[in-house]
């Protein structure tokens, strides 16, 4: 009686997702894309992972993203970004709401807790998630050295979108 | 009916909420499968040779290789520094995998272009990377005329030419080493000697190691094959990279002065055991001519 309970759950998966990194800076702005990132969310407990494989995100200039690769992310080494933590409010109405996401963000090996606040849309069997944020790259020990050619920014905003179906 | 679908509703008001690691463990399946090996080697040339290694679609190089002389000329002539060869070119890539380039060195007043094409990524699937190189490089100096000429020899353009064809295969083991083998044919059209051949075969043999994210070991070592003169060396060299972003710097030291896949491969005599060694740099910058737009929004 209990195994159906169970495997009844509120478990939505991304089929789709967007991940945009942006850094504004006096010589040149940086934009990266990436649209292989993954992500669960449960709707029955706030519980919402995920998981960026940073190796995917993909930049106008190719050297950019080699060097992106090679020395700024380490992404041999640290192949992917994750975020798990829960949202609040948990209970959640038809419609677009502000939700509050928090819990641990592990980006080049390094784990941070961070508050990300978004926007949910519910709906019948489909669930958005969308959300902007700014993260210091100083905080994941990326090293930038002084004298480099891309003028990076000290903070990147990031913006997540993650499109849900039913698991 | 209701009921069961209270009781559902329960079931999941009340399941652990610590199941953030269960849903992690849904993710995983999704990571990509097969993925490709980039960033084998820093640059486009692994110290006198060129690497697997192609510019992208839209971007334009210009590489500045400069050769001094011999470390053993001593200190009237600070080491080799007084004297220098140069070959200047610029590279562009037609297409991520195509690249084409254009050079002048000094040495014999040499042009060359040439045509890289790698038509092989390393991969998880994929063991290497392949590419293959054709280049034809015409010495335009008046002297060889001349040269000839006084040997009794009928000059005929074409004795200016020479080609070289290569396959260049990578192999990236580790993130820090990554080693290559380049099987060569340089054809000249005219020798000095019957001891040279036209034909000249050659194994190139080289290999990096990452030391830091910016900074690698290179070694290159080119023996030829069939070439029966012993007044001609193997080139042999050793180097490091400097990476900074948009530049590379390579700092070397060879027996080979001469620029061009003719020259350092066919007509270097330097001694690299008795001191004939030059010191030498590739210093290049990229810039993107036609972007592409890797980013579809």
């Amino acid at each position: 009686m209990l195994i159906p309970l169970i495997s009844y759950s509120q478990k939505f998966k991304s089929d789709s997702s967007y991940v945009r990194f942006f850094s504004e800076a006096p010589l040149e702005n940086i934009e990266a894309v990436n649209s292989k990132a993954v992500s669960i969310i449960d709707l029955s407990n706030g519980n919402f992972v995920f998981s960026i494989p940073v190796n995917q995100f993909h930049f106008d200039k190719s050297l950019m993203e080699e060097h992106f690769n090679e020395n700024y992310l380490e992404t041999e080494k640290y192949p992917k970004a994750i975020f798990k933590g829960s949202f609040k409010p948990s209970s959640l109405v038809d419609g677009a709401q502000t939700v509050t996401a928090s819990g641990d963000f592990n980006i080049h090996g390094q784990t941070r807790p961070v508050n990300i606040e978004g926007t949910l849309t519910k709906s019948d069997n489909q669930v958005l998630v969308k959300a902007t944020f700014t993260i210091k790259i100083v905080e994941y020990k990326i090293k930038i050295p002084k004298a480099v050619f891309y003028n990076i920014a000290e903070e990147v905003e990031v913006t997540v979108y993650f499109e849900y179906k039913e698991l | 009916m209701k009921k069961i679908f209270v009781l559902l509703l329960i079931s999941g008001l009340v399941s652990p909420a610590f199941c953030q690691d269960d849903l992690m463990d849904l993710l995983e399946d999704d990571a990509p499968k097969n993925e490709r090996v980039t960033s084998t080697f820093k640059s486009t040339r692994l110290i006198n040779g060129h690497t697997t290694e192609t510019r992208t679609q839209g971007v334009l190089e210009f590489i500045i290789g400069h050769r001094f002389g011999r470390l053993n000329e001593g200190g009237e002539n600070l080491w080799g520094l007084d004297f220098a060869q140069i070959r200047l070119g610029l590279e562009y890539g037609v297409s991520d995998n195509l690249n084409i380039g254009i050079g002048r060195s000094g040495v014999d007043k040499t042009f060359d272009l040439f045509a890289k094409y790698k038509f092989l990524r390393q991969s998880t699937s994929v063991p290497v990377s392949a590419a293959l190189f054709v280049s034809g490089a015409r010495r335009a100096d008046s002297a060889f005329e001349n040269l000839l000429e006084g040997q009794g020899i009928p000059f005929e353009g074409k004795y200016r030419n020479a080609y070289t064809y290569q396959l260049l295969i990578a192999r990236k083991i580790t993130s820090a080493l990554s080693l290559q083998v380049v099987p060569t044919i340089i054809h000249r059209n005219y020798v000095a000697t019957s001891t040279e051949p036209n034909d000249l075969l050659a194994l190139g043999l080289g290999g990096r190691y990452k030391i830091t994210n910016r900074v690698t070991i290179n070694a290159e070592y080119i023996p030829t094959l069939n070439q029966e003169n012993d007044n001609f060396k193997n080139a042999i060299a050793i180097g490091i990279d400097l990476e900074t972003g948009g530049h590379v710097f390579q700092l070397h030291l060879t027996n080979a002065q001469r620029l061009q896949e003719r020259g350092f491969i066919g007509e270097t005599t330097g001694n690299f055991f008795d001191g004939d060694i030059h010191f030498g740099f590739n210093v290049s910058r990229v810039f993107n001519v036609a972007v592409k737009q890797n980013i579809r929004r």
